[in-house]
């Protein structure tokens, strides 16, 4: 084949049908029953035929995911340039904010609904508490590897700190940011089905929690791989949004015309 | 790389000085930088460090001034003194008139890392000063892509960096980027230019080249320079006066005028006269580095 990318596509492609017909027969030749574990095409079935019924719950839990890491992300972004900028606040925030992500979330989901009752409000805190903490040290990361020179070249043309920011500091951190993003939108997806599955009447998560209290274990994969799909499409879209904005940071080789 | 030397006409006005030494006439406001009893300590109490013993130097606007001495003597010092970066621990130092502080003059800074922004093209990398510092800095907006597109523009061409100008930094060499680097220092028509040094990291061709072409760029913008560096060769060619420095803390123990003529050739530089000059200066900071009381 002429385009190697092409070939290397295709085998992957080829190599991810493979693991799910492998499972297919794994459950076939084993003679699973599908209240343990149902076959990929059983769950595609169900998928399909309860999608009338599925597909307000899918907006719901993406609503409230968006939502929730629309907030992570402007939280996330507005601390890190905060630690990234001041050394008091790297100090006194830093250890809170790691203290604060070694919490398992799920412990903070009954606090949340304790607050607003159960039902949209908790899940979207639950996402954005979850999505927030890798944005947070990307950004101060990329903003404490600004080079010395390059700032001393700046302050002695009498820039103010803001400048510094805006012009170096913030620019600098785009890869570490898009980095983070790709990770923080599949968290989010975690805390919000974490908290529909605790407490919600709505969303993908509730779905699976009363199709496993009734044994409808397909219905529960199904909506597992709803979520993985969801999971997958947004870090799809991030990514090529980082390959427009921060191609200078995984730019190839090119040689040089002398 | 071949490459072409020529001396083209400054593509704006230089605010230079007069070209004849300070004159009687303007007194004090002509000196562009001046340190009295000047000193720097780094740290405080039982852990703190002598950077620069009291010193006192007085550069007059227009000159070429290289500071040479031991490494670690405090060169980078004076440097960051006269561009605001560094507050002396004692002593008063005065820049442009009055007391220093990053605004007091147009001040180009070139350190040996080019420190262009990736993200940029070698164009917008040089216009950043001007996005940075008045008059220009409120005309950006408008004139990015029309008047000061074509000062980068001239200023590349005089380093011979034409048509590099839509280039990304890592499509370029070091020595190319150090160009560039120049040319940012001296985009915004700096009256104080500071190098800290530029050329440290380059190879015996690309420096020699490039000592030609800052020579040129001083001669035709005519700024104030303190350019620091370890090479007396280089201190030789480029500098209207050269100062040595003694083992940290530094103090000056030497401070001669050099009158070669300019335009100055890398011939000259294995000419008799100027041999004898790097010996003499060679001898003062190996004197210099043996007087180091203690470690290093």
């Amino acid at each position: 084949m002429a385009d190697p990318r092409l070939k290397q596509r295709l085998w992957s492609a080829g190599l991810i049908a493979l693991f799910f017909l492998g499972w297919e027969l794994f459950c076939l030749v084993s003679g699973m029953s599908d209240l343990i574990l149902p076959r990929p095409s059983q769950i595609f079935a169900t998928m399909v035929q309860r999608f009338p019924v599925l597909w307000p719950h899918i907006l719901q839990t993406l609503a409230t995911t968006m939502t929730g890491f629309a907030l992570g992300v402007a939280l996330g972004v507005l601390l890190g340039a905060v630690i990234g900028v001041s050394r008091t606040a790297y100090d006194t925030v830093y250890p809170l904010l790691i203290g604060f992500s070694s919490i398992p979330k799920v412990a903070v989901v009954p606090i949340f609904v304790l607050w607003f009752g159960s039902g949209t409000v908790p899940a979207v805190l639950t996402s954005l508490a979850i999505c927030f903490f890798p944005i947070v040290v990307n950004i101060a990361t990329g903003l404490a590897t600004t080079e010395p020179e390059m700032e001393d070249v700046l302050k002695a043309l009498g820039a103010s700190k803001l400048d510094i920011l805006w012009n170096v500091g913030l620019p600098r951190t785009m890869p570490f940011f898009f980095a983070s993003l790709k990770v923080a939108v599949t968290y989010a997806f975690v805390g919000t089905v974490l908290a529909e599955t605790v407490a919600s009447n709505r969303g993908i998560g509730n779905v699976m929690m009363s199709a496993s209290s009734n044994f409808n274990t397909p219905l529960v994969f199904a909506g597992l791989f709803i979520l993985a799909g969801l999971g997958v499409a947004l870090y799809v879209a991030f990514s090529l949004i980082e390959a427009r904005v921060t191609g200078w940071a995984t730019r190839k080789n090119d040689l040089l015309a002398a | 790389m071949h490459f072409r030397m020529s001396i083209q006409p400054p593509p704006f006005p230089a605010t230079a000085a007069p070209l004849s030494p300070v004159s009687v006439l303007d007194g004090a406001s002509a000196l562009a930088i001046e340190l009295s009893q000047a000193s720097v300590t780094f740290g405080v109490g039982a852990n703190s460090v002598p950077a620069l013993a009291q010193t006192s130097l007085r550069i007059p606007e227009g000159a070429f001034v290289a500071l040479v001495g031991p490494s670690g003597c405090g060169k980078s010092t004076i440097l960051r003194l006269a561009s605001g970066l560094v507050r002396p621990t004692t002593g008063v130092v005065i820049v442009g008139g009055r007391e220093v502080s990053a605004k007091a003059l147009r001040i180009g800074m070139a350190f040996q890392n080019p420190t262009m922004l990736p993200w940029l093209t070698i164009e917008r990398n040089i216009m950043l000063p001007l996005k940075i510092v008045e008059p220009f800095r409120s005309r950006y907006a408008r004139d990015k892509k029309g008047a000061f597109r074509d000062k980068a523009h001239a200023l590349l061409a005089q380093v011979g960096l034409k048509g590099f100008a839509s280039k990304f930094p890592w499509q370029l060499s070091g020595g190319m980027l150090q160009r560039a680097n120049l040319c940012r220092a001296l985009i915004h028509e700096p009256r104080l230019l500071l190098l800290d040094e530029p050329f440290g990291a380059l190879d015996q061709f690309t420096r020699e080249e490039l000592w030609a072409i800052l020579q040129d760029l001083w001669l035709a913008h005519r700024p104030t320079v303190l350019l620091v560096t370890h090479d007396l060769r280089e201190a030789g060619f480029l500098a209207s006066r050269i100062c040595v420095m003694s083992a940290r803390p530094g103090r000056i123990i030497d401070d001669s005028a050099i009158d070669f003529a300019r335009p100055r050739s890398i011939a000259m530089t294995f000419e008799p006269g100027f041999v004898a000059l790097n010996q003499r200066l060679r001898e003062l900071i190996v004197d210099a580095r043996s007087a180091v009381p203690g470690d290093h």
